[in-house]
Order: C-alpha cells, then structure tokens, then sequence
C-alpha cells in the first residue's frame, strides 16, 4: 500500500499521497497557490514543471529559501506557509521583474481577459512596476495560422513542452542564453519554413499573448456586409461543445442550436454544418477502407494497409514533414472542412446560381491548421480558395460579443438544408475516436450487409494515448487502432514503418482527446476534466440523434443520386480526394 | 530539401564522429564539439545532419549550439584570436587589449575579417593567470599584452 504523508499547509492538516507536491497538496484543500509555467493535465500524463517562474513559492518551516510550491514534494511532519508576509513580497518581486520586461499594452493585446498574467497582476494587485530596465524587442511573425510575438513571452516554456514532449515536432525550442533567450524554431526561421504543423497547441497552452491566433474576425464583417456577397458558414463538430464555455456556460454544454441562430443573427445567407461533410467523409474514406481490405484479402500483396484517416490537417502535416516516405498510405480522401467546401463551390452554388467569385465560404473550427488548410494550393480553383477563411471557437465567441449577442438567451435553431443535414456519426468526429467508430458503423453495414444493432462502439472512446479494438465482420477480423497527440501518432507510424503494425486501420487526431481539445478550441488552462465534458457532450448529441450512420444521411443519399454517382466515382476522386507533398526539411 | 553544400568527405567524417559517439541524443555537445573541431565552425547544414542522425529535432540541436558560447555558427578566420577575459587578465586590462583587436580589425567579438584572416572571440581563463593579459592566436601563446603590443602581434601573421 501506499505511504501517506501529513504535513500542515496554513492552518490545516492534510493528509496527502506521497510523491504530492505542495501546490497539489494545497489546491487539493482549496488554497489557490498561483502558478504560471506549471501545467498538469493529469489523464494525458503531461506535465510541465520547469519551476522557472517561481511564482508560486511558499515558506517550508526550517528551509532558508523559500520553495517551488509546483516542484517540491510533500514530506512527513512539513509546516508550510502560502501566503506568509515574505511569501507575498517574494511573490509580488517575482511578479513585477517579469512584468518588468514585458509589454504594457493589456489593453490592446489580443490574450486580454484570457491571459494568465494579467490574472496574477489584478490577483496580486499589482500597481507599479518598480524595475525599469532594458526590455526585449522582437519583432512579431505571422504565419498562415500561428502569430508569434516573443516581446511578451515570459519564458515559461509550455509551448516548448507541447511541441517536443506531446506533439513530438520539435518546431520550438529554447535559442541563446541569458537576456537574449527566445522560443524559436531552429535559425530563428518563420514558423512556415520549420517542422510546424499548425496543431495550434502551443497557443492553446501560451498563458500569455505571446502565441496567438491568426484572426479573420475583422475580414469576416466586411464580408458580411458586403451586398454583392452570399456568405455561408460551416461549423466544425466540436466547436458546439465548447462555445458555450465563453458564455459561462459549464463545460460540456451543448450550444448547437443557439450557435445556429447566433450565426444567422451575424449575418450568414446559410448556415451549415461540417458534420454534413464528416458523413460524406465516411462515405469516401469508409469505401477506401473497404476496397484496400477487400483487396487485402484476395491476396494483393501492393495493397497498403493500415490505412490512415487525414481529416486533421496538423497530422497531414506531420507525415509530409516527418514520414515522407509513406505518402501512400494515409486515406485519399479531403477533411471535412474541405470536402464541404468543394461541394458547396462546386454543387451547391450551381444549384442555387451563385457565380463562384460571390460565394464566400468561411468555416468555423476548433482548430487553427484549418486556417493553413485553407490556404493550400491544392484546394484552390484559380486563386479561389474551396473554404474562403477558418475562424476558431474563440473568434467566434468574440464576433458574438462584439454583435451584442446575448448568446445564453438565444433561441435554439436548426442549421439550414442540404448541407447542414448530419447523422450522430457525423457529431462524433469532434472527439478522438469518433471518426473511427463513424466509420465502423458505416464500414459494417456495407460489407456485411446487415444492419448493425449496436452502433456504439464503447472501447474506441476516451482519452487513453492509444486505443485498440478489435471488430468482427462477418467473420473478418478488423484491427483498429486510435491515437490522439502526434506523439502518439509517431509510435504508431514508427511502427508500421517497422513493418510490426496489427492494424487494419488508424484514426490519428494531432490535439490531445482530438478535436475538442483543438488549438481554436477555449483555452483549457491546463484543466482535462473540460475536454471528459466536452466529449460527453458530443456523444449525448450522437446518442439523440434520430439517425446515427453516415449512409443513412438522406441528403449524402441525395447527393450521390444528383451529384457525385457513387463514392470514389471519378467525380467523387476530383472533388473530395486529394494528394499529399514530401515536406521533409533535412 | 536544403541544399548542402559540404563537401561530401566532411560530410562522411561528420557521420563517423555521429556513429563513434552511438547516435546517442545524450552525445549532442560531444559530437557538436568534435564538429565544429571538423569545420571550424557549425553551419546550419551540419546542425541538421547531426540532427537527423541523432534522430532529434533540429531546434534541440540550434538551442544548443546557440546557448555555449563556445559553439560558433561563423566559419573562423585562418588565425582565430582568444583574448583572454578571466579575472586576472581582466583586472590588467584585457578590455583595452580586447577593444584595441576589435579596433585594428574592424569587427566585434564572434566575427571574422571579410578576407577570412581573422576572427575574433573572448574567452574565460586559460589557466596562464601569470602571464596576463593573454591572446591566443591559433595555437600562439602571447603574455603581458598591452593594447599598443597589437599592431605588432598581427603583423607575425601577415
């Protein structure tokens, strides 16, 4: 059994398992040591503990300097003091000598409200910053998805974490020493001409406005309010699980049909849904599936397997510029945000006789590699873009604000028709594992003919690092494998490089519990118990949906039927698949 | 693909240093020290050769040879010049000597003459505190160097 360990934080007695430290300790107790370059995202096992900020020191009985709170375990018989007088002076000093260099703009900076410094400032009451002295000035980088302004980066190195622990990336790193030290890439190059893929994590954990979001916010009004202009949207499935958290509203409460109506009141001619075209991605990825296993099967020995999903275009990115030499095996097929697209410029601007060049298609995600998607060459037709811009949840959040929107008393509404129709499979592609169990349930009925009575597939959902599973078609043993984190990813891939893989198919989401944890999504301050809910909303909405498999979607049906002949048609190949670049730098 | 512009045989012995240290990530200032020893200094291509042998992310590699002082990204002149700035040599004016090469040459510390001949680092103590201030030119030990001494000690170079 495990030792426990008593020791005296103020004036209580807390019992603690050992190897605790005392900021878990004491926050375990409801005393709210602050903390900047700490994170711990248990259920992940990421942890950043640098103990660089020293923000969060305490006073240990019988140590003569003041301790890391974050960084020093618990020990039997320990008295500790958290906001003893000289804790509060080392404190509010540690606080203003970061301030000291950093920018003063709070007022126009794009983290205000959300940035875990100004937090401190207003919670430790700062009101001058004693130390003038020099200050760092760096010139801001902006990249299709990703803006860097190292002026106000306090050195915590969440992002550095992010991008070699979890991610595996290894874009940002710790260059010079002393003063001069910054987070670059590798020869202080743009984030465009590293190994970045965009999974936007590095943001999603930045505490100040030092990692931020290209914004779209400003081009999406003038848009709107352009007359010769029809303007559609998309929103991405995880986005309606998380939106919510922006308007005070508990983590996983689902928003769908006020952010629905929040959309019209903006402006939007339409609005659809991206879960439309995450059942159209079942229907080209599910037949690519099946054609490789069938083919598998007969004994074609060319065929490559497992095949992997390429919804997530931060995971594209990945295998372009670390595993270029398998190309070939991830599906064909486009990610939803840009098979909606291609059928929305291609099929429903001829339906409704909208000209291309006044058709706007924005998209909101949870993501910000959607706003470098966007952005390829290949998903272009002259110049023209399939989806206009992404937006994140965030960006929305604040177009609603800024419209004086009183998001919680909206109305709730429908999105609109065809390409706002879904199916329950289409919802689940937010959460990691979603996609895979979406396209099981269509993958099962195809081959097998039969209809599939239990369409949850419990053992493919949650937030391990890699899931396994194992379904029995008709006989044929279907090895699935899911990993969420591109760190995760690279076991799987090294794996199949190595020849060693048991997998028929991969679902690989690049952002830890997949989309919901997206790096547009609302910034989860280090807190993995928002991503449980956001998932749990995601699959209540599955669960209530009257239809949950993406080939029973009556407007795919139709849209085959019209439109595209049958998935992987020549039509379907032009429109929906696409092909993937070796990007490798060295 | 960057183009790499080594010549291939450096790039060979620059493997063979990689492979006698095990490929092993935990070798990085070892290999990065023998390399710069290999090419005078480290250009980015050898940083992503060693990056991808070692199988780590470049940016670890440039972290590296950006936070030792020691590392140099700037090919070195023919003759490398050390002033010496440990605290003997300091307190009898290895600034001035210092300041005097910068001056002469027309370049800062951590650069090389546009003709290639020279360049220029500071360094902490070489263990000749009794001969202070010290320069070392490549292997050249000068002593007791005071800033008037060093038109003439350039000048052995010429």
């Amino acid at each position: 059994m495990e030792q426990n360990i008593t020791l005296q934080i103020d004036n209580h007695t807390v019992e603690v398992a050992k190897g605790t430290t005392i900021l878990e300790a004491a926050r375990g107790i409801g005393i709210q040591i602050p903390s900047l370059c700490y994170m711990n995202l248990k259920d992940m096992c990421i942890t950043n503990l640098p103990a660089s900020c020293r923000i969060c020191v305490v006073e240990v009985e019988g140590r003569r300097n003041l301790a890391p709170a974050c960084a020093t375990r618990c020990e039997n018989g320990m008295k500790v003091k958290t906001s003893s007088l000289r804790v509060l002076n080392a404190r509010k000093t540690v606080l203003e000598l970061i301030l000291s260099d950093h920018p003063n703009d709070c007022l126009i900076c794009p983290k205000s409200g959300n940035c875990e410094l100004q937090n401190l400032a207003v919670k430790l009451k700062i009101r001058e910053i004693p130390f003038a002295g020099e200050r760092n000035q760096l010139p801001i980088e902006t990249s299709p998805s990703i803006v860097r302004d190292m002026s106000k980066c306090i050195y915590c190195r969440r992002c550095e974490m992010m991008c070699n622990e979890v991610q595996t990336v290894g874009a940002l790193g710790a260059v010079n020493r002393g003063f001069i030290s910054t987070i670059a890439p590798a020869f202080n190059e743009p984030l465009a001409a590293s190994e970045c893929t965009f999974c936007g994590q590095c943001v999603a954990v930045c505490p100040v406005g030092a990692l931020t979001e290209v914004d779209h916010t400003n081009r999406l009004i003038a848009d709107l309010n352009n007359p010769k202009k029809t303007v559609i949207v998309q929103t991405a499935p995880a986005v309606r699980a998380a939106l919510g958290e922006e308007f005070g509203l508990a983590p996983g409460t689902s928003v769908t049909g006020k952010m629905v109506s929040a959309l019209r009141q903006l402006g939007f001619d339409k609005v659809f849904d991206t879960d439309f075209a995450a059942d159209l991605t079942i229907m080209e990825e599910g037949t690519e599936l099946l054609e490789r296993l069938t083919r598998y099967l007969n004994g074609d020995k060319d065929v490559c397997l497992p095949i992997l999903t390429s919804c997530c275009p931060a995971w594209v990115n990945f295998f372009e510029h670390q595993f270029p030499d398998m190309l070939d095996i991830p599906s064909t097929a486009r990610s939803p945000q840009q098979m909606f697209g291609s059928i929305a410029k291609n099929y429903w601007a001829e339906k409704m006789n909208i000209p291309r060049e006044n058709l706007v298609v924005v998209s909101i995600m949870p993501c910000l590699a959607k706003k470098y998607e966007c952005a390829r060459e290949e998903f272009s037709t002259q110049g023209d873009p399939d989806v206009n811009y992404s937006l994140s949840t965030r960006e929305l959040a604040s177009l609603i604000k800024r419209a004086n929107i009183d998001f919680n008393s909206l109305e709730e509404e429908d999105f609109d028709r065809p390409l706002g129709e879904s199916t329950g499979a289409g919802v689940i592609f937010g959460a990691s594992g979603g996609v895979m169990e979406a396209a099981l349930r269509t993958a099962y009925e195809l081959y097998t003919g039969k209809t599939l009575e239990k369409v949850d597939f419990k053992e493919v959902r949650g937030l391990e690092n890699i899931k396994k599973a194992t379904i029995d078609l008709n006989g044929v043993q279907l090895h699935v494998g899911i990993a969420h984190g591109l760190g995760n990813a690279r076991k799987l891939l090294n794996e199949i490089r190595e020849g060693k893989s048991e997998f028929h198919a991969i679902e690989i989401m690049a952002c830890p519990g997949g989309c919901i944890g997206g790096g547009g999504q609302p910034l989860h301050h280090g807190n993995s118990a928002l991503l449980k809910a956001r998932s749990r909303a995601l699959y209540e909405e599955d669960a209530n949906k009257p239809l949950r498999k993406s080939h029973e979607n009556p407007d795919i049906i139709k849209l085959y039927e019209e439109f595209l002949g049958k998935p992987m048609s020549e039509k379907a190949h032009h429109l929906l698949h696409t092909h993937y670049f070796n990007k490798a730098i060295n | 693909m960057s183009e790499i512009k080594l010549p291939q045989h450096k790039i060979d012995q620059l493997l063979e240093i990689c492979d006698a240290h095990g490929n092993k990530p935990g070798e990085l200032i070892n290999i990065l020290h023998k390399a710069q020893h290999l090419f005078g200094y480290l250009p980015a291509e050898v940083q992503r050769i060693v990056a991808q042998r070692l199988q780590i992310p470049v940016s670890k590699v440039y972290g590296v040879v950006t936070f030792y002082s020691f590392f140099s990204m700037t090919p070195q002149g023919e003759h490398p010049i050390s002033v010496c700035m440990g605290t003997a040599c300091y307190v009898r004016g290895a600034e001035k000597v210092l300041d005097e090469f910068k001056r002469v040459l027309n370049i800062n510390v951590g650069e090389t003459t546009p003709d290639g001949k020279y360049s220029l680092s500071s360094l902490r103590c070489v263990g000749a505190c009794g001969l202070a201030p010290v320069v070392l030119i490549g292997e050249k030990v000068f002593g007791r160097v005071v800033p008037g001494d060093v038109e003439k000690i350039l000048k052995e170079f010429e």
